[in-house]
């Protein structure tokens, strides 16, 4: 055995105590009702979860959203009313007063722990007012923050069509609601057969995740640089765009929360998962097309150019990070991914904090951040699942990082003790997939020491008195 | 069930830890789920905290739904006990555990043999009470513990302090201006010749509580928070209680009256008449305002009110009786205390609506057309919608209304703030009156908010709608670099490629 050997090589993983900050799961509506344009979130809980959504979501709320809670009473916990009874009446009025195309159920804490038969109701249901409802169970006993996007993600996965259900020509169209996008410009007067040409012979490629309208132009554009064409997206614009997904088709994830989402493509529709790291960053980016093009036996084209292209265009920003340390306290599993790429612009990266570690969905990632240290000749940085908020902060108080990316309830008090904080939350509200938004993400990372930068010799960056040592 | 897109007062446990986290050197522990902990966000967000908000969960998750919390949060109260050796530990209980009915009491038992410091159960009910119940109840609960711990010890003081002295009772974090109102009566005090005893709980430590009884009366500001601690006090120690919000001149010289009963009851002898008289008319600009033809020319416009009981009714009244406006409606989301607003605002205003569905306040202003709103951060989105003024004057707030400089709503300075409010409110209606008598408005859909385009690209229909995708505050500019990116490279029209072209090469 070379144990000895590789045990100084491979990635430390630590588990702690699981008291940290993260936003709940149900959180995931307040970007997924943007995303899917005729659906309509239906959280099913307490006051407590309808005031998080409305101060943490901010503004958004003013906006008439597509989602509202369903309000559990002091009788619908101790079973006084009838669930279904109950649930029929909301979303008789739901429909009524908004008619969407589907009806998301979220599920909560309280749902769970009062057994509250979601998954069992809402077919019922669904066939008593004609609206489909799909049930996720995003609760904070079980997931973290982005994590809530995965659960309905998965459930949705259950309701793509088969190509053998999908038989108007209109509905073809609309599934295949990518298309359009790629054959804008001339080919458009023209019919199907010239496009084809563009892309290689391959098995269909559904991706999963949700991103910004932009990101899947861009990404769908750079895969058909390499000839591949994108069949469909999970989630479409649309609830009634889901993708066409039959037994054999090739899956690939953009976001490296979404292992149950894989699973459930894999398990239950048959489908092939490419295990790549995810394109974030230009290095992530290229990796992953390079993956794509090698599972469907596509010599790559011009991606090596294009990614020493972009990082030239960083290069202003990456000057200001390079040889400067970064700690991940950890809450939206982006960590991985965005740590990778902070290595290959020169950071060194003592600790990643994330909630949840899956070793296989992001085992390509997890290889990839190895890699990445072992170039750029850095110490490999230790993951701790599940970290302890408490613990962290006296390691941050010690080793004096100069960025902490973090959630909001340790920022500013981080700040006022001169430590320069980026809030984690915005990686997952910002555009930062891709090629083209490497830039974005380093826009995030630098603005606090560009703002360092500003500031710095007016002598006031410790703004509490120095606290006494207990 | 209930259908709900907003809620003005947040579920009860935010209620205890705007107690926990007022005091100094008190840690909250919320048994509750991940994610439950985004009052550390607001706090530190909101009011900008620069120390870290003194709240932890114990966590509940999977394990602890199958085999209940067990050691663990007895482990957690110990495990902040020994880190950061706070006073007090208040064990606070969300909607979750509460249908757990896990036996937190047993756990604070237990805890507290171990713990150095006091442990305590937060004592509301999830279901039946809101945040502000539960913060009036948790502040009483606290006091409650410390005035019978001192008395069992024997350290309670049995006199009162040589000068006349006030208790402040209800000032806490996240309340609405609550830190510039606590500055302003702190003067008002001092300029009564009245020592502050204790201003709580905001910035109090529970080994001072024992001195409350010390002083001559409770002052409580607000209607919300503070008066079931007023009440144990006189019950207990028959120390006299004083409820007039001082907001607004009439209100402020009824509360420095009422001060003036009750100190020269215990034999004061003091003699304020000449300090309102002086106030009202010289000192604040308030009174001179409402003489003013600034004033004079919002005589009989209409406005509707709408916030919490303090601020809904105290507003009200200065809009009806200090500046004769006619308020059409006012009203409050607390319910539960629906007499009392009844009672303060029946003879100033047309209406009263008394409701926490945001949608039944909306509509209500859309029926009356008032001239300027008075009301919540919603009620200010209300009146976006319906281009109608709005001033805010109660939580729900927003970040906004945790102003860095010196506004409080309360005393003779709150009442010249009000007065601001009121008018810029006011004024800002009249100027879009005039521009929709006079100017218009363009009704064409522009893109960008440059005034000219002056462009000789063409842009494909792809790539205006991806160009239109970009958030509007930055379509200006990425639109100006693509063409300039499309000029450099003689593209003659601008598609979705090109954009997104020119984003890589110039970080447009």
């Amino acid at each position: 055995m070379t144990l000895a050997n590789t045990q100084s090589q491979a990635l430390e993983f630590e588990c702690d105590t699981g008291n940290y900050h993260t936003f709940c799961p149900i959180s995931c509506v307040a970007w997924l009702y943007q995303k899917i344009e005729d659906s309509f979130f239906l959280v099913i809980g307490t006051k407590t979860c309808g005031y998080f959504l409305q101060n943490a979501m901010g503004v958004m709320i003013f906006a008439e959203p597509r989602y509202a809670m369903a309000e559990l009473e002091e009788g619908d916990v101790s079973a006084k009313l009838n669930d279904y009874d109950e649930l029929k009446r909301l979303c008789l009025q739901i429909k009524r007063d908004r008619n969407p195309s589907v009806i998301v159920w979220i599920g909560t804490c309280t749902t769970e722990i009062i057994k509250m038969d979601l998954e069992g109701l809402a077919p019922k249901l669904e066939a008593e007012i004609g609206i489909p409802i799909v049930v996720a169970r995003a609760n904070g006993l079980d997931y973290a923050f982005t994590q809530g996007e995965d659960t309905v993600l998965a459930a949705m996965a259950h309701r793509c069509p088969s190509s053998d259900q999908v038989t108007t020509s209109e509905e073809k169209a609309e599934r295949g609601g990518i298309q359009k996008l790629l054959s804008f410009g001339r080919q458009q007067e023209t019919s199907a057969e010239p496009t084809e040409s563009v892309y290689h012979d391959h098995p269909p490629l559904v991706l999963f995740g949700s991103v910004p309208d932009p990101i899947n132009t861009q990404i769908t554009l750079e895969l058909k640089r390499q000839g591949i064409q994108v069949s469909g997206w999970l989630p479409a614009k649309r609830y009634t765009e889901l993708p066409v997904i039959d037994e054999g088709y090739y899956v690939a994830g953009i976001n490296p929360f979404l292992s149950r989402t894989a699973s459930t493509l894999m398990r239950r529709r048959k489908c092939k998962l490419i295990g790549a790291p995810f394109p974030i960053g230009p290095d992530g980016t290229r990796a992953w097309v390079e993956k794509i093009c090698s599972v469907f036996g596509i010599e790559p084209q011009g991606l090596e150019e294009r990614e020493a292209q972009i990082w030239d265009s960083l290069e202003d920003y990456v000057s200001l990070i390079r040889g400067k340390s970064v700690y991940f306290m950890g809450d939206n599993l982006l960590e991985i991914s965005l740590a990778r790429f902070l290595v290959r612009c020169g950071m060194t990266v003592p600790e990643i904090g994330i909630p949840y570690m899956d070793k296989r969905y992001q085992a390509a990632e997890l290889k990839f951040l190895e890699q990445t240290c072992h170039e750029m000749g850095v110490p490999l940085p230790k993951i701790i699942e599940k970290p302890d908020n408490y613990n962290q902060l006296q390691r941050i108080k010690a080793t004096q990082p100069d960025l902490v990316i973090t959630g909001m309830a340790h920022a500013n008090p981080l700040e006022a003790r001169g430590i320069s904080t980026k809030w984690s939350v915005e990686f997952t509200f910002a555009q930062i997939h891709g090629f083209t938004n490497a830039r974005d993400v380093l826009e995030l990372v630098t603005r606090p020491l560009r703002r360092n930068q500003n500031l710095k010799d007016l002598g006031w960056e410790k703004l509490v008195k120095e606290e006494a040592t207990v | 069930m209930k259908l709900a897109y907003w809620m003005y007062a947040g579920p009860a446990h935010i209620g205890t830890l705007r107690i926990a986290s007022s005091f100094k050197n008190v840690h909250a522990i919320m048994h509750a789920p991940l994610g439950d902990d985004y009052f550390n966000v607001m706090r530190s967000m909101l009011s900008r905290e620069r120390d870290f908000t003194p709240v932890t969960a114990s966590i509940v998750d999977r394990k602890v739904l199958a085999r209940g919390s067990q050691e663990r949060v007895v482990d957690n109260i110990v495990r902040k006990d020994r880190e950061e050796t706070p006073d007090l530990i208040l064990l606070t209980p969300t909607c979750t555990s509460s249908i757990l009915q896990e036996d937190l009491q047993n756990f604070v038992e237990r805890a507290s043999l171990d713990a150095q410091g006091d442990v305590l159960l937060a004592d509301v009910n999830h279901y039946r009470v809101n945040e502000l119940q539960a913060a009036d109840r948790t502040l009483h609960q606290v006091v409650e513990f410390y005035l019978q711990k001192a008395r069992k010890q024997g350290t309670l003081p049995t006199t009162k302090t040589e000068r006349p002295s006030v208790n402040i009772l209800g000032m806490t974090t996240l309340g609405f201006h609550n830190n510039h109102d606590c500055t302003e009566l702190k003067k008002l005090m001092g300029d009564l010749g009245i020592e502050v005893n204790l201003v709580m709980p905001e910035g109090a430590s529970v080994h001072e509580l024992h001195k409350l009884p010390q002083a001559w009366f409770n002052l409580v500001p607000y209607r919300e928070i503070g008066p079931q601690t007023a009440e144990y006090l006189r019950a207990e120690f028959e120390m006299p209680c004083l409820d007039i919000t001082p907001m607004g001149l009439v209100e402020t010289a009824r509360c420095i009256r009422a001060i003036q009963s009750i100190l020269n009851d215990q034999g004061a002898e003091v003699d304020y008449e000449p300090f309102i008289d002086e106030q009202t008319r010289f000192v604040s600009q308030a009174a001179w305002f409402s003489r003013s033809i600034d004033c004079q020319n919002l005589t009989g416009k209409k406005a509707v009110v709408f916030g919490d009981n303090t601020h809904a009714a105290a507003m009200t009244k200065i809009l009806a009786r200090e500046m004769g406006i006619h308020v059409v409606l006012a009203g409050t989301y607390c319910k539960y205390d629906e007499a009392w607003f009844r009672q303060q605002v029946g003879e100033y205003c047309d209406d009263i609506l008394i409701s926490d569905d945001n949608g039944a306040i909306a509509d209500a202003i859309a029926r009356h057309e008032p001239a300027a709103i008075f009301g919540t951060q919603m009620e200010r989105h209300v009146g976006k919608r319906l281009d109608i003024p709005c001033g805010v004057i109660a939580a729900p707030i927003h970040i906004q209304n945790f102003p860095v400089g010196y506004r409080p709503f309360l005393g003779y300075e709150g009442a010249n703030q009000v007065v601001d409010l009121v008018y810029n409110s006011f004024t800002l209606g009249m100027e879009d009156h005039l521009l929709e008598i006079f100017g218009g408005h363009d009704t064409k859909e522009v893109i960008t908010k440059t005034v000219s385009a002056d462009s000789d690209l063409v842009w494909t229909k792809d790539g205006l709608a991806e160009l239109n995708k970009i958030p509007g505050f930055v379509r200006g500019k990425v639109k100006r670099n693509t063409e300039k990116f499309a000029r450099e490279r003689g593209f003659g029209e601008i598609n979705a490629e090109v954009l997104y072209a020119a984003k890589e090469a110039v970080g447009a």
